[in-house]
């Protein structure tokens, strides 16, 4: 095991075919949570529509999220679900959150952009673009400060990359070597704006190099990939060298909200990222390394959809949170 | 019982609570080493360090931030935001943020957190360095918000601010850090909530906060002798908590009431509190609440800044308007 551990990274994760198994189902649960999402509006059983799907950028958030460690901490944008179903989140609870149950992960209060669950290390998801990464930063002054050996990790869009705050927080860590890492799910939109309507350069990872960010850039189409990148920047700044930036570059398949058709982008484009479609490259890539055996993709296929089926039916069966509710949890106490 | 002013008393509390513990740590613009641009903090990085007297960038969004996250992952912090003025720089992160995380989240997490900042005229500061924002806090439920009007209740309601899970707004008022008073020794905490009255009287209630307390009792003090008018002053401390039940059994009684307060007259707090009065007291007051605020202009610097905000003759003539009935 410590030869194994050299570079800070197991590298028996990285060859171990069940974890290369489990990286795959994760991605699996995560789009068929979100396509759940969807048809559960459609069906009109979530709390409104304000939620926001990841389908697209699987390898990102199971890259990012399985080279984190226990004890981490994570803040995410409004697009977090998958980033937290990579983190070990309860599908059930958060279902029962997106529909406004008391099961849910907030007692039905945050909705689907603010599911958050402090024991799993998620400071919550925030639906202000870029605001969850001053808090994640002061998460890192906390792991400083109690001299703690976890890392903080901040998930935002490309949509944050031209937010004040990312740049004072990111000179902050840098100044005093917080363990904070910038975690850019970059799938090119700001709602409808590409990335290149909205920023005057596209090299990034030199923004975070100038304030003294270490940075690398990633195709967060591959999950391998994704995931050794982060494993050893991660590993970077849990050892006390400062803080990371990283631009895990992927692509979000559906619109911005489930109403929004893409008039904004071409379906020629569309088709060219739908071709590196994460789930399909990387069970192409585990069955050629005979990881996965014949018709083994279709039977996962369908655990994975009875389970996402199982709890959308619990938190449909879950109870609305009584009015009195209102008034709880809006202060500690009375007074 | 010491006299020391107002600054002092404030890092009594501060050194007494980060003494008693350790996840207790300052933050913000020239706290450590300058000490405090009102010397507040003075002295304090001596004794506890840069770690937990923490000198920032001018970055007040994210050194509120900060707070947050510390405050969600262990910590306890007191952040200084130098001027109340600069809250719009800061203002996602102590609206959408330090207020909400806790119910948007169920209860789930914590923000222990105080945000002291500094407001209010008294230096030709101009429009930018001397305004009273509070109204603009005071509408964001999830915030506790708490202007002490002197040396002693600094000190207690700073103490109980530290040790509150909520996140509390205290804002210091500038022309009173060097205001002296008595201050208990040690263990002194003053709830949230709970309002004071440093005079008592029969004849009408004036009701006001931070500063225009001393400007209310000099104002009572000349009803009294000048005209023979009883004036019972009821500072509040805290605007939220909001006790109305000291304010509301004073209005009973004297059935006549003036709300003073440094922030602007429309949609200050003031309106908040006479709307209160009325909605409780309606059927006692024999006359409308008065209220006596800062001119609705931006605030001067000069000589000008004076006419902007309320005086004790102003007070003086309000009052016996209201009680003359004229």
């Amino acid at each position: 095991m410590q030869l194994q551990e050299k570079d800070g990274a197991k590298t028996s994760d990285m060859y171990d075919a069940g974890f290369k198994k489990k990286m795959l189902i994760t991605m699996m649960r995560i789009r068929e949570f979100e396509n759940g999402v969807a048809e559960a509006y459609l069906r009109g059983m979530t709390a409104g529509s304000m939620f926001h799907l990841s389908v697209g950028e699987e390898a990102a958030a199971v890259g990012l999220g399985f080279a984190m460690q226990q004890g981490d901490f994570f803040t995410t944008h409004h697009r977090g679900h998958g980033i937290f179903i990579a983190r070990g989140a309860d599908v059930k609870r958060m279902y029962a959150e997106v529909f406004g149950r008391t099961e849910g992960y907030c007692k039905g209060k945050g909705g689907s952009m603010h599911i958050a669950d402090i024991h799993l290390g998620h400071m919550g998801a925030n639906a202000i673009v870029g605001a969850n990464i001053p808090i994640s930063l002061g998460g890192g002054f906390s792991i400083k400060y109690l001299k703690q050996n976890s890392i903080s990790v901040a998930f935002f869009g490309d949509g944050a990359l031209n937010q004040g705050v990312l740049y004072e927080s990111m000179n902050m860590a840098a100044l005093w070597k917080l363990p904070v890492v910038f975690a850019v799910i970059n799938n090119q939109y700001g709602m409808g704006t590409r990335i290149d309507r909205a920023s005057a350069s596209l090299r990034f990872t030199e923004r975070a190099e100038t304030f003294g960010v270490k940075g690398v850039e990633i195709d967060a189409m591959n999950v391998e990939e994704t995931y050794k990148a982060a494993k050893s920047l991660f590993e970077y700044v849990r050892g006390g060298n400062g803080p990371g930036f990283i631009l895990a570059n992927c692509y979000r398949f559906y619109g911005h909200g489930r109403k929004d058709p893409s008039p904004y982008r071409s379906k020629e484009e569309e088709e060219l990222w739908q071709k590196r479609d994460p789930i399909l490259l990387y069970r192409k890539q585990l069955e050629q390394e005979s990881i996965l055996l014949n018709g083994e993709f279709e039977k996962l296929e369908e655990s994975v959809r009875e389970e996402i089926a199982k709890a959308i039916d619990y938190a449909a069966s879950c109870s609305l949170p009584a009015p009195e509710e209102l008034y709880t949890d809006v202060y500690s106490s009375e007074a | 019982m010491a006299i020391m002013a107002f600054r002092d008393a404030l890092r009594t509390a501060l050194y007494e609570e980060m003494e008693r513990d350790e996840r207790v740590f300052v933050i913000g613009e020239e706290v450590g080493r300058y000490g405090g641009a009102y010397a507040v903090t003075k002295g304090l990085i001596d004794k506890f360090g840069s770690m937990r007297l923490v000198d920032t960038p001018i970055s007040e969004a994210s050194i509120v931030g900060l707070g947050v996250g510390a405050a969600i992952t262990g910590l306890r912090p007191v952040v200084e935001l130098m001027y109340v003025d600069f809250i719009g720089l800061a203002m996602d992160q102590i609206a959408n943020q330090m207020a909400k995380l806790r119910y948007m989240t169920g209860g789930q997490l914590t923000i222990p957190m105080v945000l002291r900042t500094q407001g209010g005229t008294g230096r030709s500061a101009g429009a930018q360095h001397s305004q009273s924002l509070e109204a603009m806090l005071a509408h964001i439920p999830g915030l506790r918000i708490v202007m002490p009007s002197n040396p002693a209740d600094a000190k207690g309601l700073l103490k109980t601010a530290i040790r509150s899970d909520d996140p509390v707004v205290f804002i210091e008022h500038k022309a009173l850090y060097s205001v002296k008073g008595e201050v208990p020794e040690g263990e002194y905490l003053i709830p949230l909530g709970k309002a004071a009255i440093p005079r008592e009287g029969s004849d009408l209630t004036i009701i006001t906060y931070s500063r225009m307390t001393a400007v209310c009792l000099e104002a009572a003090e000349k009803l009294a002798a000048e005209h023979g008018i009883f004036a019972e002053v009821i500072d509040i401390r805290t605007l939220n908590p909001l006790d109305m039940t000291t304010i509301a059994q004073s209005v009973k009684k004297t059935k006549r009431a003036v709300v003073v307060t440094e922030a602007h007259k429309t949609a200050g707090f003031s309106a908040e509190l006479s709307a209160r009065i009325s909605e409780l007291c309606f059927s006692d007051l024999v006359s409308s609440v008065v209220r006596v605020a800062a001119k609705d202009v931006p605030v001067p610097a000069s000589h000008l800044e004076k006419f902007s905000i309320p005086t004790v003759e102003e007070i003086v003539q309000n009052s016996l308007a209201l009680v003359q009935g004229r």
